[in-house]
């Protein structure tokens, strides 16, 4: 008896931290400016703007010219596999965490529009589940990612047509504060 | 203990300043496409004194039964009676009618109305029911409602549904909006309102509460609602998503898929947060869980088998047994209120179809044929079933009967409506 009102009590708890969790990264705002993106900083063409209106440094994340700034994975038609041309992503963005410990990213799923809304939901589900899984395998650590799914409810393009489906066939990387 | 449980939970309530709670803006219209094979002809004389009222009893009345498709209005061509005592029987035969509704609406003193109404029967010269209630203006629509119910249930030997409600979600441009319409679509209230998707709306067995899927924290999270103070809190909200919310028959928990071993799972969790208990244990997808009516068993998708099928298992716990095994993709089940059979979404080439499948012979009837059709849930008397569809593009809900031969149409002035679910029979007082 006491035993089950601990797990009640326990689950409760749980509850409520994973809420609180959720707060915390709709609200925060996280400027993420880090030593290991230097690298990438100095692969980019030269600098043609006047200096008085754009400031040096970039974040890595949003700079067009570096990988980081691409944060989509897709997919085949009914698939979860990260198809090999995507794999670089995942692997730029499992580096960038490891070298920035405070950094934390929501891993969202997609799926096209075609049936069930809660079964696309459960299909994001592991898209996103694959990218943690990947993410995992190269170092990172579970408490630093949630995978989460958007179902079809947030499709980036709105055909209803194969190139939009396959648009829609997607995880995103998003990091916390974003 | 308790207390601390009760804290923990509370911490969990949020009220979103965003979050709206009034009328809906946009009403829905109906539209009939089919009829019964026989339909039973009922006179209805416009009530006594009803011309002024600020809502007539009447017209709701013959709307409601038309709807139904089992009935054909007979006009009264401009009879004014309201006793027995002033029926011609004879007249009544003669223009084809079976049953004659008449009645009357007296205001009274203290500012409420007496509604009164008898159904006869044409043939026999007797009264088949006879009711009076005394309400308010604003109660008009749903006596009106009432009254249609209790005619539906004489003559056709089923229960009437048309004083239920019906919750769906209606989207304009990037708002979502959670409303809760009487069954004719009148009357549409907005429970919630978002800049984020709102999914699966589900009825509280008291029809008090809905829980739902909100995305307002960029993940979906499973929130009830109260539809008499309008308050909500988070039920589920764990890491990973929390969605497909379903209720018990007793109203005491609800089933809600989790995803916090990685796949979507089936959990059961009591209506205030507390008590979490895994239900399936798979690597697969087990999502969109339904109570059977005696809440024993559990309705759900499954991808296990390979593609996603229609599997049953006992809410105990215990073995999972396949249902559907026609074509490739079955989804989203729902139990018919006798518990006898179940509505789910097929897919047939490139289309999703409503379908029905019987528990006992496995047979599986085809019920509609439009290119995408969603969200199947049964009327409380088993009669109809309200899906969403859609139409050049636009979201729309529709109905069938469950013989597939009465087709309704119900759609929005403008934007998507969806995500239809048909709320439960509410004991009159």
């Amino acid at each position: 008896m006491r035993s089950i009102a601990l797990s009640v009590m326990l689950v409760s708890l749980l509850a409520a931290c994973a809420g609180q969790q959720t707060k915390e990264q709709a609200g925060a705002a996280v400027e993420e400016r880090a030593p290991g993106a230097r690298p990438a900083e100095q692969a980019k063409p030269a600098e043609t703007r006047p200096l008085t209106t754009q400031p040096v440094a970039v974040n890595p994340l949003k700079d067009p010219g570096n990988i980081l700034s691409k944060r989509s994975v897709y997919y085949d038609f009914d698939s979860f596999v990260i198809k090999d041309e995507y794999k670089a992503i995942v692997e730029v963005h499992a580096r960038y965490l490891r070298d920035n410990p405070r950094a934390k990213v929501l891993l969202q799923g997609n799926a096209d529009e075609r049936g069930s809304r809660e079964y696309n939901l459960a299909l994001g589900q592991k898209r996103a589940e694959s990218v943690k899984k990947a993410m995992e395998l190269l170092g990172v650590q579970d408490r630093r990612m949630e995978a989460v799914s958007l179902g079809e409810e947030k499709p980036r393009a709105l055909g209803h047509d194969e190139p939009s489906w396959a648009e829609n066939r997607r995880s995103d990387i998003v990091y916390d504060g974003e | 203990m308790q207390r601390l449980a009760r804290r923990a939970l509370s911490s969990m309530f949020l009220l979103m300043a965003f979050l709206s709670w009034g009328p809906a803006r946009a009403a829905l219209t109906i539209e009939i496409i089919g009829g019964g094979a026989q339909q039973i002809p009922v006179a209805i004389v416009p009530f006594a004194q009803e011309a002024g009222l600020p809502q007539q009893i009447t017209p709701v009345v013959g709307a409601d039964l038309a709807r139904s498709g089992l009935f054909r209005l007979v006009d009264p061509a401009g009879a004014s009676l309201s006793e027995p005592a002033q029926v011609i029987y004879a007249d009544w035969r003669g223009r084809g009618a079976d049953a004659l509704v008449i009645g009357s609406v007296n205001r009274l003193a203290d500012g409420r109305f007496e509604v009164r109404f008898r159904l006869l029967d044409v043939a026999k010269q007797s009264q088949l029911a006879g009711f009076a209630y005394t309400v308010t203006a604003g109660q008009l629509r749903v006596t009106a409602h009432r009254i249609a119910d209790v005619i539906y249930e004489k003559l056709t030997g089923d229960q009437g549904v048309f004083s239920t409600r019906i919750a769906y979600v209606a989207k304009q441009g990037s708002r979502y909006e959670l409303q809760v319409a009487d069954a004719d679509g009148a009357n549409a209230q907005t429970i919630v309102a978002s800049n984020e998707p709102i999914i699966s709306p589900a009825w509280s067995p008291d029809a008090t509460r809905l829980a739902y899927v909100s995305f307002e924290h960029k993940k979906p999270v499973v929130y009830v609602q109260s539809l008499l103070t309008g308050q909500r809190h988070a039920i589920a909200n764990f890491r990973g998503s929390n969605s497909a919310p379903a209720w018990s028959p007793d109203g005491t928990r609800l089933a809600v898929v989790l995803t916090l071993m990685g796949n979507s799972q089936i959990y059961l969790i009591n209506g205030d947060g507390t008590g979490l208990t895994r239900l399936t244990n798979t690597s697969a997808i087990d999502t969109e869980p339904y109570f059977s009516p005696d809440g024993q068993s559990i309705l759900f998708t499954s991808d296990r088998g390979g593609g996603p099928q229609i599997y049953r298992m006992p809410v105990a716990g215990g073995a999972a047994e396949r249902l559907t095994f026609e074509g490739t993709y079955n989804v989203s089940p729902r139990y018919s209120p006798d518990g006898k059979s179940f509505v789910f979404v097929q897919r047939n080439g490139g289309h999703f179809n409503v379908a029905v499948q019987d528990l006992a012979t496995r047979q599986v009837q085809l019920l509609t044929e439009n290119p995408l059709d969603e969200s199947p849930s049964f009327a409380p008397n088993g009669r109809m079933i309200l899906y969403a569809s859609e139409v050049r593009g636009r979201g729309i809900l529709a109905a069938v009967s469950s013989d597939g031969r009465v087709k309704q149409r119900l759609s929005a002035q403008a934007g998507d409506v969806r995500e239809p679910a048909w709320g439960p029979l509410v004991k009159s007082q």
